[in-house]
């Protein structure tokens, strides 16, 4: 057999990828069909194997995308918001990197985000389930007043269930009131 | 005289994996805890006794805090029968009461455990019992002597054959999490996993039959609520709406479960009819509404609200109430209290309290109106109340870890359980058992 039906195997997997939870990229997004696979020189397979975001075959529109979501120097490398404790309130840090994603994701409204909301483990549990959430949505509603659309954020709360950070002090109470941005596939 | 007990009993649970340790530790008993000796029972049989049953008894007793047992050191002689005492020695002790008792192996494998309980002063018997028990029920006859014992001798039944749930956290080989929900005696032994998951496990609550138990599980990657039978293991999902579904409480007669759902957009109490899921919302606020829990009578629900700023408890009737019915705030003591727990007779309410930056458990008479904090320790949460309300049981962090604990409703009795590896919380005390 020659290189040709690997190729042609390939470009099933990028397909079959694009439908599954780990694609930031619909189906229906007009750079994922066909991806660039099928029509690909051997040459651009190595640039491919060097870069993971063309791996995934979603066209140059979404590659670009996910590389601004990768810059270490932009606001959208930052997807944790961190907040005052009891408050749901958003800081001025967090309303900057709020405004960068929310602009992005209204450039890509194919593009969607789970808010993560998480509390301290001061408290009980139960409340804390609701102030996660209470937290998510106050993130959640900056982002519908910027643009945003409603479905593509989805809200889970996971109260103080979840830590980031284990030990029993302050400092580690701050780093687990927050808010998660989490691209699906990141 | 001021008693301080440092009673260390290890108690090793015979699993696959011997993960769990549980010791129990009475960091504080109490000054005028009733003298009893309980005598070292006798034994007819070959080898050593299956159980010590005079040990359970007595560890039962002390860490109800209401009594303060001899040490067997200190015994100036070991009767098995009434008839064989000289209560004259007993006085010089100044111990009050007096148990013996005897336990014999009987040909066909069963046991035959005897006890008489005696009012040393009167030199007169208050109770003698003969049970018959086999062998991996010992531990549980035990704690039916223990109850016998107390029931008689305080006038109000003990809460000893009963039983905790409690979920566990703890971080395998390869470093995952794995969160257990777990069942033991109420003296830590025979622990059970009764489920078991990668994903966050919170809230238990028991049937009132004590024969299931509601709990929220991550399972699925958020929150939702389920009812295992915890026999059978079988299970169903029962509340699976968008947003929160938490905080799972059965009604006084097992028909409804209150939650908490954020389905129609913040966190509101509703009642689900168990046998048509069909639900019923009871609080309408902006704020968050949560934790729910049932007066004795059922008509009514106590709830955690910070309608009013901060997080208070308040109370709202559920059974043929006008529309638009409001709730009524019931504390005022600082600016938090959270997680209400009613007592069995419905007179004393358990919460979380925070005072200076440290969160302990309080107890409100709701008849006399009497605030108490009982606890003071920094971390503390989960009150849940032993089926006779004389204890409340709840999660503290000890040594970085988390911990159960037990206090007396008065305060007076502390006791710590101690699990050696892991976090160990929200603990719910079982109803009485049923046969």
């Amino acid at each position: 057999m020659g290189k040709f039906p690997l190729y042609i195997l390939i470009a099933v997997l990028v397909l079959a990828m694009g439908g599954c939870k780990f694609s930031p990229v619909n189906d229906k997004n007009k750079g994922g069909k066909g991806g660039k696979y099928s029509s690909d020189t051997e040459q651009t397979q190595t640039e491919a194997e060097k870069d993971a975001d063309a791996r995934y075959g979603m066209g140059e529109d979404e590659a670009l995308a996910m590389k601004a979501l990768e810059d270490p120097n932009s606001l959208l490398s930052k997807r944790v918001l961190y907040f005052d404790l009891d408050s749901s309130q958003i800081s001025g840090e967090a309303r900057d990197i709020i405004t960068a994603h929310a602009e992005f994701l209204a450039q890509h409204p194919d593009i969607s985000i789970i808010l993560e909301g998480h509390a301290d483990e001061r408290g009980t549990r139960e409340y804390n389930l609701a102030l996660g959430e209470r937290r998510a949505k106050s993130v959640q509603q900056l982002f519908l007043l910027q643009g945003v659309a409603q479905n593509q954020i989805q809200i889970i709360s996971f109260g103080e269930e979840r830590p980031v950070a284990l030990d029993h002090n302050e400092s580690a109470w701050r780093l687990n009131r927050r808010v998660e941005i989490l691209y699906s596939g990141y | 005289m001021k008693k301080l007990f440092v009673l260390l009993i290890p108690l090793l649970f015979v699993t696959s994996q011997a993960r769990a340790v549980l010791t129990i530790e009475i960091t504080q008993g109490v000054e005028g805890a009733t003298p009893i000796a309980i005598v070292p029972f006798g034994w007819t049989g070959s080898g050593a006794p299956p159980e010590d049953m005079d040990l359970i008894v007595a560890a039962d007793l002390q860490r109800s805090g209401f009594f303060s047992p001899l040490p067997v050191a200190d015994m100036v002689a070991t009767p098995v029968d009434s008839r064989q005492v000289n209560f004259a020695n007993w006085r010089a002790v100044n111990v009050d009461y007096l148990v013996v008792g005897q336990m014999k192996a009987l040909p066909d494998g069963t046991y035959q455990v005897q006890f008489q309980l005696l009012d040393v002063p009167k030199a007169e018997q208050l109770a003698g019992y003969s049970i018959r028990s086999r062998k991996p029920d010992l531990r549980r006859t035990a704690h039916q002597i223990s109850d016998i014992i107390y029931k008689t001798i305080t006038g109000k039944p003990g809460a000893f054959d009963t039983r905790i749930a409690y979920i566990t956290s703890t971080t395998d080989r390869k470093n995952s999490k794995v969160y257990r929900l777990a069942v033991a005696d109420a003296d830590g032994h025979n622990e059970k996993i009764i489920y078991e998951s990668s994903k966050p496990l919170m809230s238990p609550s028991w049937s009132p039959d004590g024969k299931q138990l509601a709990y929220v599980s991550f399972s699925r990657g958020r929150s939702e609520i389920y009812i295992q039978n915890i026999l059978s293991g079988q299970t169903r999902r029962v509340a699976a709406f968008k947003g929160i579904n938490s905080a799972p409480t059965f009604s006084p007669d097992g028909r409804k479960l209150a939650m908490t759902l954020s389905k129609d957009g913040n966190p509101e109490i509703y009642i689900m009819d168990l046998s048509t899921g069909k639900l019923k919302r009871v609080t309408r606020s902006y704020a968050i509404d949560t934790e729910p829990a049932w007066t004795p009578d059922g008509k009514a629900l106590y709830f955690t609200s910070d309608r009013g700023g901060s997080p208070q408890i308040y109370r709202i009737p559920v059974v043929s109430s006008p529309a638009g019915v409001r709730a009524k705030r019931i504390t005022f003591d600082g600016n938090y209290n959270a997680r209400p727990a009613i007592s069995p007779d419905g007179r004393y309410l358990a919460m979380v309290h925070r005072e200076d930056g440290s969160f302990r458990i309080a107890v409100q008479d709701l008849k006399a109106g009497h605030y108490r904090i009982l606890t003071k320790t920094r971390l503390d949460e989960s009150p849940s109340f032993s089926p006779n309300g004389a204890m409340i049981i709840y999660a503290t962090e000890d040594n970085y870890r988390g911990a159960l604990a037990a206090v007396s409703v008065d305060g007076r009795a502390h006791q710590r359980l101690r699990l050696q590896a892991g976090d160990v919380r929200e603990p719910a005390w079982s109803p009485f058992k049923t046969r």
